[in-house]
């Protein structure tokens, strides 16, 4: 294998014998870019003339990473795939960047995603859709369709994403490769360019579990500049990777396995479950009696505050700012609605729309109150569940990746990539997916595990477990 | 009880100038505060005023993407401890809400705000009124917010400039019940109002800088009527006086188009303070849909009911009841007690002098006085002047035994405003000291009596009068100094006993 | 069901200009989702509780202390347009 296809902690141990340089592996990783973007396209921007340094400290974790492009960089261009924000470029770091920069990361470039994070498919991109490096006529998933498909394209070691509703998760799953969504508060959103702030998470996406730990590590603790962020005593997460499972108890939810899931991907969940069990595990049926209404609800609470986070793309400060050829209304009212209009694309102009609407006098009580209540409802499920389970065991997503283009025009359909996903945004708890199989046409299948609030430990050491007595993780794409 | 003339720097007492006999007033006032934080509400950009345009904004204030806001802990004391001091309830679930609406000045298209859950609600503030009574104005709720930027149109360029300087400045808006029921009333409650946050220390509640701000809704009614006529909202005042006359002119306004078969709209009007007049700056079909909701990105709050005693045990005596206090303790009549709590700073001085001296008539005079006038007349505080209550007392002491003229008390203290030396070495060094001793005295009839042969002839041929010329007379000689009682005593026995 | 009028009240106060070749789509768009989460309505919530945090964390303050802001220039380099130390927009007419 060449260097930029091996893991982190490969590399690592490489660098740490003096065997390999970080100078190397950043090298292997720019000729990967050179010789597979124009195929994959994972980046929105490369970001070049990064310093390295050679030089190892203890706790330096010099790794080619590829960041969403939705998380400032100071003095980089970020434009969440948009081109409302052409041209801005923060005047500050977003905590995971310092905390990255303090490990001495290194910042390949700026990841591909759909416009504002509004997608499944990385095709609402301002920069044109990203494909999946398992077959390139189909998308990479969404929004972190970049981040996923430049770590299975090994065009970074690993990437940063950010997930609403599944958009770290799902796109991990159609890439084959291993992405969590951490508790709501255990990574700092500050600098992270908000799409629904009550739902938002930054987490990490990497080739295998012990990856998936290291870079948790890195990112994961309390900050002072988010007032969402939990104050508590980091755990070292690599500690829970051990390979024993003996008595945890998996719930399976039955109302996951419906009508419309592929059964190809059915097929290798419930074989993943058999392995799971055959480890140990205590596995039995179980019931989140609202998952229909999780769709529902998510699209009117995220929706309702995007709606908001969005209104200040106006034009006034920063980024694009368009002036109509004649007078509508007035100066100031007309550079607004001309900006908006030509700024945003189709589906952040949808979202923006429904997420008004339902906050709009008159409709508040019925849309927006109703979908938090429901939301309730959906929490209140899971609460219940984890009172006699350790975690629960799910497919990601209901499909391997679609082509291009399948379902750009019925937002529903697209709405329904992430079924399985969202419950645990809406509930705030942490899930991962972890490959578990692939498809007739060689596409990957994830399984996807969920735990209490805080309790990624233990979604770390089921995937583990898993891990280790699979090989998925260890396939490379060949493009 | 008198009506008092509440913190008029004149002293002048208003009267109601319009007789409204057909219809009744109905006024709620809206005042946004700024508070005297170290920072702004959101990050920790300095919070003060005159720096630099765009200079002290930081990614929080200025909204970037991506930045979040963390509340200020000052912030939400100094709103529970206004909150105590109008007498209203603390709520026990505190939360922000995000208010939408697109304005160049408020960077992020949104303000944080307090929709459904204020920090304070249902409170009152006690008016002293001009007969024996006192107005109570309900106080519906008090919230925090965000203050926006500020917006210079640039005719010459013809554009906008936006200065996001002021934005993040903690406010606390206190709203009104509509409670009042003339422009005078609603006068004395604001004056009432800041005087309160003076003594609170919380803002600066200067109204030309912007630190306090007066929106107001009227409407009229035929008096009677219980149900509220339909009101118009009047901004853009800039001074107490400003909120009177637009009230003043509306309420005629009002009038007049009632009168004349008309109907009020519910409409926004600008105050334009050079022509003293109102116009209409939005209607109610242009009003805003603000689209409310929790802000996601704070967590909600509670003040502990332990927290919340602290804070009212820390409260300062406030001017009423210090007013009611000081009239009691010291024998002091409405008006000089008013006097003396218009400022925490003077009533505080005036008590340190009682300390020192009982005649606390003559101190609440001197205060009043001299010292009020040094300090209105020079835009000073009383901080700025080196004069302490021990040295006024010395001062008022010299006065009432005689050593000093009260003319020359009155130099004597202007020189102590400016110096620290002790008053008897103002005295000494000045010479001002009056001359009561009998061998100098005797010396100065001498040489009046001498100089002043007919006056003398006519007051021995018992014509009297010119007795007061000639004491004017010694008075000149000495620059002042001579004990004027004595000097007539001395020319009355070498004249007419002679 | 929403109407294009809706829509296009939606899209003022979003500040976003809608041709009408654009409305016509987009409230078709916004009927399908809108018909999808009518479900919601099935759900007796009446003695349901909102989330608007998913976390039950509360008070979460920072001391007043002054940090240090962006000089001037800092804050005017994203500008999109500038003039005298401030940005630069179009008139705004009150």
């Amino acid at each position: 294998m060449k260097l930029n296809e091996l893991t982190a902690h490969e590399i690592l141990d490489l660098i740490k014998a003096g065997k390999e340089t970080p100078a190397a592996v950043y090298k292997s990783v720019k000729e990967q870019i050179s010789k597979t973007e124009g195929k994959v396209h994972a980046y929105a921007r490369l970001i070049d003339n990064q310093e390295i340094d050679n030089k190892l400290r203890v706790d330096s974790c010099p790794i080619p990473i590829a960041i969403k492009d939705n998380i400032c960089i100071k003095d980089n261009e970020t434009t969440c795939a948009s081109k409302i924000l052409q041209g801005f470029k923060p005047p500050y770091d977003a905590t995971v960047i310092k905390k990255l920069k303090d490990s001495k990361a290194i910042f390949v470039g700026n990841a591909n995603m759909d416009e504002f994070a509004f997608g499944s498919s990385c095709e609402t991109s301002a920069f044109g859709p990203t494909r999946n490096p398992w077959n390139i006529d189909c998308v990479p998933g969404g929004s972190s369709g970049g981040s996923a498909a430049a770590v299975a394209s090994s065009e970074a070691v690993w990437a940063i994403g950010s997930d609403t509703g599944g958009s770290i998760r799902q796109p991990a799953c159609l890439c084959g490769v291993v992405g969590l969504k951490p508790t709501y508060g255990v990574v700092s959103r500050f600098g992270l360019i908000a799409f629904a702030s009550s739902l938002d998470q930054i987490g990490p996406i990497t080739k295998d579990v012990i990856d998936n730990a290291l870079l948790l590590n890195i990112i994961s603790g309390y900050d002072e500049n988010d007032s969402t962020s939990v104050k508590m005593e980091k755990p070292d997460y690599t500690k829970a990777l051990i390979k024993d499972i003996k008595g945890i108890r998996i719930g399976i939810p039955k109302e996951y396995f419906i009508e419309g899931i592929d059964p190809e991907v059915e097929k290798s969940v419930k074989d993943s479950i058999e392995k799971l069990k055959s480890l140990g595990a205590v596995v039995k049926e179980i019931s989140l009696p609202h998952t229909e209404y999780a769709v529902a609800t998510y699209y009117i609470t995220a929706t309702a505050e995007a709606s908001s986070n969005l209104a200040r793309f106006d034009g006034v400060q920063y980024g694009l700012r368009a002036i109509p050829k004649s007078q509508r209304k007035n100066p100031i009212v007309d550079m607004y609605e001309e900006t908006r209009n030509q700024g945003f694309g189709r589906e952040a102009k949808r979202r923006i729309m429904l997420g008004t609407y339902a906050l709009s006098s008159g409709y508040y009580d019925a849309y927006y109150l109703r979908a938090l209540k429901v939301r309730t409802l959906i929490k209140n499920d899971f609460d219940k569940v984890f009172k006699d389970c350790d975690c629960i065991v799910t497919p990601t997503s209901p499909t391997t990746a679609f082509k291009i283009g399948e379902r750009m025009d019925d937002p529903i359909a697209m709405y329904l990539s992430d079924i399985y996903t969202i419950p645990a945004n809406l509930s705030g708890i942490p899930a991962i997916s972890i490959p578990c199989g692939f498809s007739k046409n060689n596409l990957p299948i994830g399984l996807q595990i969920m735990a209490k609030a805080f309790d990624e430990k233990m979604l770390f050491k089921v995937a583990y477990a898993y891990e280790q007595s699979t090989d998925w993780h260890k396939k490379r794409v060949s493009l | 009880m008198n009506r008092v003339p509440i913190g008029t720097k004149s002293g002048l007492v208003y009267k109601m100038t319009i007789e409204n006999k057909q219809f009744d007033t109905v006024i709620g006032l809206e005042v946004h505060l700024q508070l005297k934080t170290q920072s702004k509400i959101f990050c920790g950009c300095a919070n003060n005023f005159g720096a630099e345009a765009n200079s002290q904004v930081c990614p929080v204030c200025l909204g970037l993407p991506g930045s979040l806001p963390v509340l200020n802990k000052k912030v939400l004391e100094y709103a529970v401890k206004i909150g105590l001091a109008l007498n209203c309830k603390i709520n026990s679930y505190i939360k922000f809400d995000r208010k939408n609406y697109y304005y160049p000045d408020l960077p992020k298209a949104y303000q944080i705000s307090q929709y459904d859950f204020p920090v304070c609600y249902q409170g009152f503030v006690l008016v002293p009124q001009e007969s024996s009574t006192v107005k109570k104005v309900g106080i519906t709720r008090a919230h925090i917010e965000e203050d926006a930027g500020k917006l210079i149109h640039d005719n010459e360029n013809n554009c906008s400039l936006v200065d996001y300087n002021r934005t993040g400045t903690p406010l606390l808006e206190i709203v009104t019940e509509p409670d009042l029921r003339s422009a005078q009333e609603a006068y004395d409650y604001l004056q009432i109002l800041k005087l309160t946050l003076q003594y609170l220390d919380v803002s600066d509640c200067d109204m030309e800088k912007g630190s306090l701000r007066c929106d107001a809704n009227i409407s009229i009614r035929p008096v009677g009527e219980t149900k509220l006529g339909v009101k118009t909202e009047l901004k853009n005042m800039n001074s107490f006086r400003a909120v009177k006359a637009a009230l003043t002119f509306e309420e005629n306004r009002q009038t007049q188009v009632v009168k004349a078969g008309g109907k009020i709209t519910q409409e926004t009007r600008l105050w334009d303070e050079a022509k003293q007049m109102s116009i209409t700056m939005r209607s109610k079909e242009e009003a805003h849909d603000y689209r409310y909701f929790p802000d996601p990105d704070l967590t909600p709050f509670q003040v502990d009911s332990s927290v919340i005693e602290q804070i009212r045990k820390s409260l300062p005596e406030l001017p009423v009841d210090k007013w009611e206090r000081i009239k009691k303790e010291y024998g002091l009549n409405d008006y000089d007690a008013w006097i003396l709590v218009s400022s925490p700073e003077i009533a505080a001085f005036f008590e340190e002098c009682a300390k020192l001296h009982t005649n606390y008539k003559n101190i609440c005079n001197w205060i009043s006085g001299s010292l009020m006038q040094e300090i209105n007349s020079r835009k000073l505080s009383l901080g700025d002047l080196r004069i302490t209550p021990r040295r006024l007392v010395e001062l008022i002491l010299k006065a009432e035994d005689g050593t000093l003229s009260n003319l020359v008390a009155k130099d004597v203290f202007r020189y102590a405003l400016e110096t620290d030396k002790s008053i008897d070495e103002i005295i000494q060094e000045k010479g001002l000291a009056q001359v009561s001793d009998s061998v100098t005295l005797e010396k100065i009839v001498d040489e009046i009596i001498t100089q002043n042969e007919n006056a003398v002839r006519q007051i021995k041929n018992g014509d009297e009068k010119p007795l007061g010329f000639l004491v004017g007379q010694a008075m000149k000689k000495t620059q002042g100094k001579a004990n004027p009682k004595k000097i007539g005593e001395i020319l009355k026995r070498r004249i007419i006993d002679a | 069901m929403i109407s294009e009028k809706d829509v296009k009240y939606a899209a003022s106060l979003s500040r976003i200009h809608l041709s009408d070749e654009e409305a016509k789509p987009l409230t078709k768009d916004l009927e399908k989702i809108l018909h999808y989460v009518e479900k919601l309505q099935k759900l007796d919530v009446s003695k349901v509780e909102p989330t608007s945090h998913v976390l039950p964390i509360k008070n979460v303050y920072r001391e007043d202390k002054v940090r240090s802001s962006l000089s001037q220039e800092e804050a005017l380099k994203i500008a999109v347009e500038k003039i005298k130390g401030s940005y630069k927009v179009p008139k705004v007419i009150e």
